[in-house]
């Protein structure tokens, strides 16, 4: 592999992960390290991209049921039904100390009988691999109820789309990339309110499925999400994520979405969602049921 | 040694200014502290709704009485709770329950840090007490809403009750 600046980046940000992570995680501290312990729905739920967060956003919220005393973990698998394709997401995240989150999660775009209308075999899927690390900076969402600081994370999403040559026929730069972003959480309690913002450094077509730039440069996207508790088990909310527009053969739109999770018990989240992921590769309106199931400890 | 000394010294000479409140029969006495209101760790919600949605005084009592019997069975911190003086402990949560709910009450206990300093209480165990609160509060049905009203008060003394 050439060590072109983007890829030495990248290899700069995976080291300093793992020697982060060492450092955390340290054999001298292993005396402590207890599972388990954090409050129903405050590890959130698991993102597209396996961090944790909403259905389609990073939330600074860190996986697991973990404390800042242990160690947790979450798998996710998750199904968007759309008019004209299928998006699957499953992966696993590992949150150590309620402080630093590693994941990693799958992604497929099935094409299904729309695959031929594009040109493509039928049933062509797209697909990508997902490295993700997360750092909480600041703050506490849940417990700190008397400032506004929300809690605050930084991260890094590493991803490889499948199928090099195709993408780069559509127009894409790149067959993978990485993304960076910081995201804020709040938990207003009083009013059983949750608020998210993210903003996120991209150059990612439909979520780097149809791979990584084009007719313009990375920039920086925002995503928000709201969120009313109506019982410790049950959220209900919304989401909104911006996204790159680089790929001239076609449109490529902000996502929403309407969710509900709802915590079964404290290892398993259920959601559902009504997802518009706008046009995706010249197929407009592609809305649909967004199903998760999300296990952890 | 400190404590013991300050104790020791001060307590001859602020027990005749302290406003201790009246413990109830079967009480352990306690070190010397000064009384008041700041020691319940937040200031008393304004909006009268909250009490009411509590049920007032008897369900606040209803409440702390659940909440202790919960929190003394509960296998991941019945430990803690084995030494302590269960009848100031019931005493001193209905008071500071209803000073923040911003019932007709005054807190005479201990501050937060005070009253903790010695449990060793880690943020698990924390959310283990919160839990059984939940469930205290359901079983008096009190809405989801005003429960999350006493916990956003709760919540920040985190700091000071978890040491560990
Ligand atoms: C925000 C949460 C909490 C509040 C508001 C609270 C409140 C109180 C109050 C009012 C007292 C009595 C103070 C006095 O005697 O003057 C007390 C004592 C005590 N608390 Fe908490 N507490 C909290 C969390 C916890 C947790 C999580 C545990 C353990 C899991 C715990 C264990 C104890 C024990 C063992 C005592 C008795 C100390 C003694 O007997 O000297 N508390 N707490």
């Amino acid at each position: 592999m050439a060590l072109t600046p983007s890829s030495a980046i990248r290899n700069n940000t995976i080291l300093c992960c793992i020697a982060f992570w060492a450092s955390i995680a340290s054999p001298s501290a292993a005396e402590d390290i207890e599972p388990g312990g954090k409050l129903l729905l405050t590890r959130g739920i698991s993102s597209v991209d396996g961090t944790g967060g909403g259905g389609i956003v990073p939330w600074a919220l860190i996986t697991g049921n973990e404390t800042d005393r242990g160690i947790g973990a979450t798998a996710h698998l998750t199904s968007v039904m759309l008019p004209d394709f299928d998006v699957v997401s499953y992966g696993a995240g590992i949150g150590l100390r309620d402080r630093l989150e590693m994941s990693y999660s799958h992604q497929t775009l099935d094409t299904g009988s729309t695959g031929p209308k594009l040109g493509l075999p039928d049933g062509y899927t797209f697909s990508q691999n997902v490295l993700a690390a997360k750092v909480r900076i600041a703050g506490d969402a849940v417990y700190g109820q008397d400032t506004w600081l929300p809690q605050i994370a930084i991260g890094a999403i590493y991803k490889k789309a499948d199928h090099g040559d195709l993408l780069a026929a559509l127009g894409a730069e790149d067959d993978d990339g990485v993304e960076f972003y910081v995201s804020a959480t709040k938990l207003l309690l009083a009013q059983s309110l949750l608020l998210g913002a993210t903003l996120r450094y991209t150059e990612a077509n439909q979520n780097g499925l149809l791979g990584f730039g084009g007719t313009s440069d990375a920039s920086i996207y925002p995503e928000v999400s709201v969120g009313y508790l109506l019982s410790k088990r049950l959220i209900i909310g919304g989401e909104y994520r911006a996204k790159p527009d680089n790929l001239t053969f076609a449109q490529e739109d902000a996502w929403m979405d309407l969710f509900a999770a709802y915590a079964i018990n404290d290892a398993m989240t259920m959601s559902a969602a009504y997802a518009d992921l706008g046009s995706i590769a010249t197929f407009d309106d592609q809305r649909g049921l967004y199903l998760s199931l999300q296990v952890g400890f | 040694m400190y404590r013991f000394c300050v104790a020791a010294l001060a307590g001859p000479l602020l027990s005749a200014t302290l406003a201790m409140a009246e413990p109830l029969p079967g009480e352990l006495p306690v070190d010397p502290y000064e009384a008041s209101n700041e020691n319940a760790g937040a200031a008393p919600l304004e909006n009268p709704d909250v009490f009411v949605a509590f049920h007032g005084q008897a369900g606040i009592d209803r409440i702390v009485d659940d909440l202790v019997d919960r929190v003394i069975v509960d296998p991941r911190i019945e430990g803690i709770f084995r030494a302590s003086d269960l009848v100031r402990l019931r005493r001193t949560l209905k008071e500071q329950f209803c000073y923040l709910l911003g019932g007709p009450c005054d807190y005479t206990g201990r501050d937060m840090v005070e009253a903790h300093k010695d449990q060793g209480i880690t943020m698990r165990e924390f959310n283990a007490l919160v839990e059984s609160l939940q469930l205290a509060m359901d079983t008096e049905g009190v809405p989801f809403a005003m429960q999350n009203r006493l916990i956003a008060k709760l919540a920040p003394m985190q700091r000071d009750v978890v040491t560990r």
